[in-house]
Order: C-alpha cells, then sequence, then structure tokens
C-alpha cells in the first residue's frame, strides 16, 4: 500500500512537472494558437449554408422541405458547439511526433523513465489551455452577432459534455498516436494522417449535422468513430437529441480497443528504431 | 540601406534584360524541381487519393443538399458543379506552385538565407514565388478542370469564343487573386517571422469557395466579396464558364485581380525596406 501511494505521489510530481513546463512553452506561442483557432472556422461557414437552406421555403415541386427538425437557432447552437468540440479535442501527436523523430530529438526522450508519449498528451493539454481565452473570444463574437442563439446549457449537460470532448480527444489521440508509430517504418506517416483526416471531415458532424443524413449512410458513419468525436459533443451541449448512454459506451469501446493497439504498435516500433538525424 | 540599393539596383537590371530571361530561368527552376520531385512517387497516390477523398466528400455533401430537393442559392446542381471543379483546380494551383514556394519565404526568413536571394540579380518576388515546383497538385488542376467543364456542358452552357475567352479571363484573374493573397500574407513573415499559421487560417476561410456565393447569408456575402474576395476566386469564372456572367462582374474581376497583384508587388517592398537580416 504504501508502495502504491509512494508512486502515485511520483506521477502526481511527474504530471505537474510536465505540465507546468508545457504550459510555459505553450504561453510563448500564444499568436500561433489564436491562429490554429480561427482556422476551425469551418463549422461557421458551413452554418452559413445550413442557414440559408433552413430558412428557403419549400421547394417547388413540394417533394422534399427542409422537415427534419433543422430550426435555425437549433443550428447555430449545433455548429457553434461543434467547433467548441472541435477545438477541444484536435491532436497534433502526428506532426509533433514526426518533427522529433526525423530530428533525432527522440532518442533522447526514450532513455527517460518515462513513456514518450505521455509527453505529447502533457503539450496537448496545455494548449488546449492556453486555447480556452481564444476559443471564448469567438464565441462571445458570434453570440455578438446571433444575441438569439444565445443559450445557457443545464450544468448536466456542461458535465456531460466536457467528459464528452475528453474522451474524444483522446480517441482522437490514440487514433493519431497509431498514425505517429508508424513513423518507425516509414518517414512520411504525416501523408496517412491527411488521408484519416477525410473521413473524419465529412461524417464527425463538422460540415453537415448527423440528422440532414440519409439513415443507412448515418448507421454507417455510426460503425466509425468520427460522429463520437464531434457530433455527439456538440448536441450535447447544444441541447440537441442525443443518446447519452449508448454513445458513452461506444467511446469507452474505442478507446479499449485503440489503447492496446496503440502500445503493441508502440513496442514493437522502438523494438525497430534506430535513431534518425542526430 | 546599401543592401536595399544593390537590390533596387538588381532589380534594375532584370527589367532591363527583358521578360525571355525570366523565361529561361523559370524553365531551369522548375526542371530541377521535377526531377527532385520525381524521387518521391508514393506521393502521387496520396495526392490522388486525397483529391478523391475529398470531392467524394463535397460531392456527398452536394448531394445531401440537392436529393432533398433543394438548391444551393438558386444554382443547379451542375452549376454548383462547376464551381466545385474551380474549387478543385484552385486548391491544385495552391499545392501545386503558392504552398511550396511561398511556404519556403518563412523559413528563408527565420534561417536567414533570404539575404543571398536579394542578392541575386533578378526580381525577388520573382525568385520567391516560383523557385519551385510541386508536380502533385497536378491531377486536381486536371481533375477540377474537367469537372468544371463536364458540369457546364451539362447545365446547358455554348461553347463559344465568348464564352471561352471570358471563362479563361476570369480563370486567370482567380489565380491571380489567389497567388496574391498568398503573397501578402507569406510576406508578412519579414515582420512576425511565425506567421505560417496564418495560411491555415486563409485556407479554413477560403473553402467557402466550393459553394456558389448566392448560398450564403447576407453578411457572409459581402464578407466573401468585399473582405476575402472568395467570390471572384470561385462563382466569378463559374458564372463566365456558364456563359451568363454580368461584363460588369467580369471587369470588376479584372480589377480586383490587377489590384491586388499591385498591391503585393508594393506590399513586398514596402516589408523589404524594413527588413534587416536575420544575423544582424
Amino acid at each position: 500500500m504504501n508502495g502504491l501511494g509512494r508512486r502515485l505521489r511520483h506521477g502526481a510530481r511527474v504530471a505537474r512537472a510536465l505540465l507546468g513546463s508545457q504550459y510555459a512553452l505553450m504561453l510563448e506561442y500564444r499568436a500561433e494558437t489564436a491562429l490554429w483557432a480561427l482556422s476551425g472556422i469551418l463549422p461557421f461557414i458551413m452554418l452559413g449554408i445550413w442557414s440559408q437552406l433552413a430558412a428557403a421555403p419549400a421547394d417547388p415541386t413540394g417533394l422534399g422541405s427542409v422537415g427534419i427538425g433543422l430550426d435555425p437557432l437549433q443550428l447555430s447552437r449545433y455548429f457553434l458547439s461543434a467547433f467548441v468540440a472541435r477545438q477541444f479535442s484536435v491532436a497534433w501527436v502526428v506532426y509533433a511526433f514526426e518533427e522529433d523523430a526525423l530530428q533525432g530529438r527522440l532518442s533522447p526522450y526514450l532513455l527517460q523513465p518515462l513513456q514518450p508519449l505521455w509527453r505529447y498528451v502533457a503539450a496537448h493539454l496545455a494548449e488546449q489551455l492556453t486555447r480556452l481565452p481564444f476559443v471564448v473570444i469567438i464565441a462571445a463574437v458570434f453570440f455578438l452577432l446571433q444575441p438569439a442563439a444565445f443559450w445557457i446549457p443545464t450544468p448536466g449537460r456542461i458535465a456531460a459534455t466536457v467528459l464528452a470532448i475528453w474522451l474524444a480527444f483522446t480517441i482522437n489521440f490514440l487514433l493519431q498516436s497509431c498514425i505517429a508509430i508508424l513513423c518507425f517504418w516509414s518517414e512520411r506517416a504525416s501523408a496517412l494522417e491527411r488521408l484519416l483526416f477525410i473521413p473524419y471531415l465529412f461524417l464527425s458532424g463538422l460540415v453537415a449535422p448527423l440528422e440532414v443524413f440519409p439513415p443507412a449512410l448515418r448507421a454507417a458513419a455510426h460503425w466509425t468513430p468520427f460522429p463520437l468525436m464531434v457530433a455527439f459533443p456538440a448536441q450535447l451541449l447544444a441541447g440537441g437529441p442525443v443518446t447519452i448512454g449508448a454513445s458513452f459506451a461506444a467511446m469507452a469501446t474505442w478507446i479499449a480497443l485503440l489503447l492496446p493497439i496503440t502500445l503493441l504498435l508502440w513496442r514493437a516500433g522502438v523494438r525497430r528504431y534506430s535513431a534518425m538525424g542526430a | 540601406m546599401a543592401r536595399s540599393q544593390d537590390q533596387a539596383l538588381a532589380t534594375a537590371t532584370g527589367m532591363i534584360k527583358g521578360p525571355l530571361r525570366y523565361w529561361r530561368t523559370l524553365k531551369r527552376f522548375w526542371g530541377s524541381a521535377l526531377a527532385s520531385q520525381m524521387e518521391y512517387q508514393i506521393n502521387l497516390l496520396i495526392e490522388v487519393l486525397a483529391m478523391a477523398g475529398n470531392l467524394a466528400g463535397s460531392l456527398l455533401l452536394l448531394w445531401l443538399i440537392y436529393g432533398r430537393g433543394q438548391q444551393l442559392g438558386g444554382w443547379s446542381l451542375d452549376a454548383a458543379l462547376v464551381v466545385l471543379g474551380i474549387y478543385t483546380l484552385l486548391d491544385g494551383v495552391s499545392s501545386t506552385l503558392l504552398r511550396p514556394n511561398l511556404g519556403a519565404i518563412v523559413t528563408q526568413v527565420q534561417q536567414g538565407t533570404l539575404d543571398f536571394v536579394l542578392l541575386k540579380p533578378i526580381d525577388s518576388q520573382f525568385w520567391l514565388s516560383s523557385r519551385t515546383i510541386s508536380p502533385w497538385g497536378l491531377p486536381e488542376i486536371v481533375t477540377g478542370l474537367a469537372l468544371a467543364l463536364w458540369a457546364a456542358l451539362r447545365a446547358g452552357a455554348r461553347p463559344g469564343l465568348a464564352t471561352i475567352l471570358g471563362g479563361g479571363l476570369m480563370l486567370l484573374s482567380s489565380v491571380v487573386i489567389l497567388y496574391s493573397l498568398w503573397f501578402v500574407l507569406a510576406t508578412t513573415s519579414i515582420w512576425f517571422v511565425k506567421t505560417w499559421n496564418v495560411t491555415e487560417v486563409l485556407r479554413a476561410a477560403l473553402s467557402a469557395g466550393r459553394y456558389p456565393i448566392s448560398a450564403y447569408p447576407a453578411g457572409l456575402r459581402t464578407l466573401f466579396t468585399v473582405v476575402l474576395p472568395v467570390a471572384f476566386l470561385t462563382t466569378v469564372p463559374a458564372e463566365a464558364i456558364l456563359g451568363r456572367a454580368a461584363c460588369s462582374w467580369l471587369a470588376l474581376s479584372v480589377a480586383v485581380a490587377a489590384g491586388s497583384l499591385l498591391f503585393s508587388r508594393w506590399f513586398w517592398r514596402l516589408a523589404l525596406r524594413d527588413y534587416t537580416s536575420a544575423s544582424s
């Protein structure tokens, strides 16, 4: 029992040191972080498209009017929430890892008595913290332009959203880590990430709420982790229709699936590793 | 100070020698760039897959909208496909020419190698904008153009001389506008060094050009016409190819293109005046 307590205390100290140093580092790059935050404006552009469609009168043929509950206010809230969910679940471990591997910085990390992936986790969490004020500013501007869309979610929904975004980040991070670890075999792993981003972009709910998908396509999308990464937390926050229990269970399943794969890949990769660059 | 005089001198000599020399230089630049890029042929596969995926996703979205009997801002599906084709074409131009060249400006400023470029007896903006070429964007250019033309024919465009000239001119204008936007942003790195992320913001904002501008609410429409000329990048060329652009819009587009090119030139001069090498 004493041994466990000592390990926990040690872990907490390491975590504090890592987070503190990474946060100090990220503060140096505040301007860059602001630009990254701003480059996530896609949901707002898509809101422009969908709000026009929702406002349009039913088409002359009378075949398919909007009639799927695309309430303009709800739409605004959904896309703002999608923006927030994306901002705090974004992962860039592929790029950081690739650079470290190519430049030979990885070798000293491997010598330290700490799984190097934790370093990237800490960097991501620190970056999310520096992102927070910019996201608040963008949301404030959004509400200034669309005051009618302002809403305060219930405390329960807020808590569930924070958990969901955090789990979404975990899935995203694990998926990207798997690709990042492929750097041990190929120097072009980030190209794979570009390809993975495409289904993410179109199936996650960033460009269209999943409610407008035809049922078959929506069912297919739900077999991928992508809707869990944006659409689910966004609907939670926006107060839309969600299946809370099933979605959280699906997230847990994906994490349970991806975590061992990541660790196995990591072990195989390190065995194969022969330092590059340096 | 002495350096900027050298620079002025170099520019002056470059202009006297005439455009032929620039054309020869361009051939050398691109020949060597292609030779080195051919070492990485796996990139071609990745780029083609990425393009196919992006197009499939965009088509999926259009299908979601048009399949429900709705229209994007009064554009038929075929007309909207022309816009998507031009967007793809411009994306190809970005990855072939703009990103490889203008991304390098940032590195040049960071490492101080910009000094060597400024000393060369050739116009520095020309050198920086055309030094290299990445062939992997070419499939996008070809596919985008093919999609735009095919969709325009389906939408009932008549390929007359006026349409071809007008469409060609508008495409050229949109490429010039796009180039100027990128170049101005890349130029800001002379003052701020780490501004490459600005181009990510630009890319995100320009993705609005996938759809006709009339599909947006009034506020965004104004923003995308006046502040960020997205309308001139894809919508106006699409109208020209469809043979229904008003002459006033064509003239305006050419004016915007010429204006933004001159502005990029002026802005680059301004930046160079403030440039103090990385080493000093």
